[in-house]
């Protein structure tokens, strides 16, 4: 059943495993539609897997997870969801025009829909502001320039949800600030829904929700504003701390009585 | 299988070879070069250089098509763009006959570069006709494509893929009788020659250098490097995984 007006994403007691190693922890969550959900925490929590899990590309995942109404990994799935990993995966040996047209013919194959193909092309250029350089070889870009190919790439398909593993690392703070006025144009005019992982607090506050993890749990769901308002500080990265120390502060106390038995 | 992901995927892997000049420039010209030294080292004796000639023909699209295949489908796994892909509704059959399309017509002209030279050049003497001897090289370079797509998945860096290469096809290569004939070899490797795809890609090529006709055992030379190869990129899809740990 599809529910318009419910979760872009549902989780309930995911569990994801790499090697023997628990990466995601009994996590449950909601992710709402049209809106931009931020996904937080340290490198290494686990957040690159639970945007791989959504994605349908992680094995050993457990628990339920449900992506725009279907089970995640689902074939139907694939091209309603963009997704940009963290290292930028585009064609080096290829120019950006290039890249873009080979994705598209992928997404929208068929003589039929050239003009589709086209037109998909040249808005995603410009949603990434790289026009002036769609004739230059991927390989000869700086990173900030490789990591908007990759996200170009996602946005040709108009996805309903973009699942984008650290968008903006590296990149100087007027890129930063470009690419989050395009995600949040993206949620209000075309009604997308975006996941955004990030280890940057200050991005926290631009978005709507913010899921916060750590060591493969999750440590908050809720709003910025109600994030700071319960911890009684005046920035998302002070209610992080708070709840980071005391989650590490709960660990240490379950050693300690574990060491006494 | 779609038709236009198919080609879709063919026109992008040609189109990332255009902008590598170099590598084109090398897999056509060494070939040529090479059965031209040999032409020269077997000087003295034209009856040698037909029939390595005409086997190294067939050998030399397997083994450029085999590094070529397995050190693109190794960066294509490593820099994320093969994950992206199956995340897509890209099917994994698309993505290979994509790739055996492209090297095949790369082969193709390599094939036919390199036998031209030898036919008419340096007088290389076959008994059958040229178009069985393309015939072979092409089902050569699709076996050695498919290998390249199959053995990627053991590489984890181009170190290691470069290092399939003599662990892969020189075996072969001494046991295809190109050295000696192989019902000369120990049984035991005879035996193992009977079993390996090379072997039979050789023994076609001196059909044609021997018979006017097609004979009968041409045909089932054929059928068995082009089952072995269809057999590999089975194999090599079934590596392709959609979700990885």
């Amino acid at each position: 059943m599809v529910n318009i007006i419910g979760h872009a994403i549902e989780a309930h007691a995911l569990s994801a495993v790499r090697g023997r190693r628990t990466v995601l922890r009994d996590l449950g969550f909601t992710v709402p539609r049209g809106q931009v959900t931020g996904l937080l925490g340290p490198s290494g929590c686990g957040k690159s897997t639970l945007m791989r899990a959504v994605v349908g590309t992680q094995a050993q995942v457990t628990g339920t997870l449900t992506v725009l109404g279907r089970p995640a990994g689902d074939a139907s799935l694939r091209a309603r969801i963009g997704y940009v990993t963290q290292a930028p995966s585009v064609y080096d040996d290829l120019t950006v025009r290039q890249n873009l047209d080979y994705f598209a013919a992928v997404l929208l194959p068929g003589r039929h829909r050239r003009d589709t193909r086209a037109e998909a092309v040249t808005r995603t250029l410009t949603d990434v502001d790289l026009t002036s350089h769609a004739d230059a070889l991927a390989g000869n870009l700086s990173g900030g320039q490789r990591s908007r190919v990759s996200l170009a790439v996602a946005l040709l398909g108009t996805p309903e949800l973009l699942v984008l593993d650290e968008p903006t690392v590296g990149l100087d703070p007027v890129l930063r600030r470009y690419l989050w006025d395009l995600f949040h144009r993206l949620a209000d005019e075309r009604g997308v829904t975006l996941l955004v992982s990030s280890h940057v607090m200050d991005e926290a506050e631009r978005c709507h929700r913010l899921l916060l993890m750590r060591a493969g749990e999750l440590l908050a769901d809720d709003t910025p504003e109600a994030l700071r308002r319960r911890n009684d500080t005046p920035t998302v990265e002070g209610a992080f701390l708070r709840l980071v120390d005391a989650a590490t502060a709960a660990d240490a106390a379950d050693t300690l009585q574990e060491t006494r038995r | 299988m779609n038709a236009s992901r198919v080609l879709a995927t063919a026109a992008r892997v040609l189109r990332q070879l255009r902008h590598d000049p170099r590598t084109i420039a090398l897999m056509l010209l060494v070939p040529v070069l090479m059965i031209t030294l040999l032409r020269y080292v077997f000087d003295g004796s034209p009856g040698t250089f037909d029939s390595v000639g005409a086997s190294l023909l067939g050998i030399f699209p397997l083994i450029t098509m085999f590094l070529v295949t397995s050190i693109a489908t190794l960066r294509e796994r490593t820099s994320g763009t093969l994950e992206r892909l199956l995340a897509m509704p890209l099917g994994k059959a698309d993505l290979i006959a994509g790739y055996a399309l492209a090297f095949g017509l790369l082969a193709v002209v390599q094939s036919a570069l390199a036998t031209a030279t030898a036919l008419w050049l340096l007088d290389l003497t076959v008994t059958g006709s040229p178009w069985l001897l393309l015939l072979v090289a092409l089902l050569d370079a699709l076996l050695g494509t498919a290998l390249g797509l199959f053995v990627s998945a053991f590489a984890a860096s181009e170190f290691q893929a470069v290092q399939f290469m003599p662990a892969v096809i020189f075996p072969q290569l001494l046991l295809c009788g190109l050295f000696t004939p192989r019902d000369t070899m120990q049984p035991a490797l005879e035996a193992l020659s009977d079993a390996l795809p090379m072997s039979y890609a050789v023994d076609g090529m001196n059909q044609v250098l021997r018979h006017t006709d097609m004979t009968a055992d041409f045909v089932r030379d054929a059928l068995v490097v082009a089952g072995c190869a269809l057999l590999v990129l089975v194999l090599g899809a079934a590596t392709l995984r959609r979700r990885t740990p």
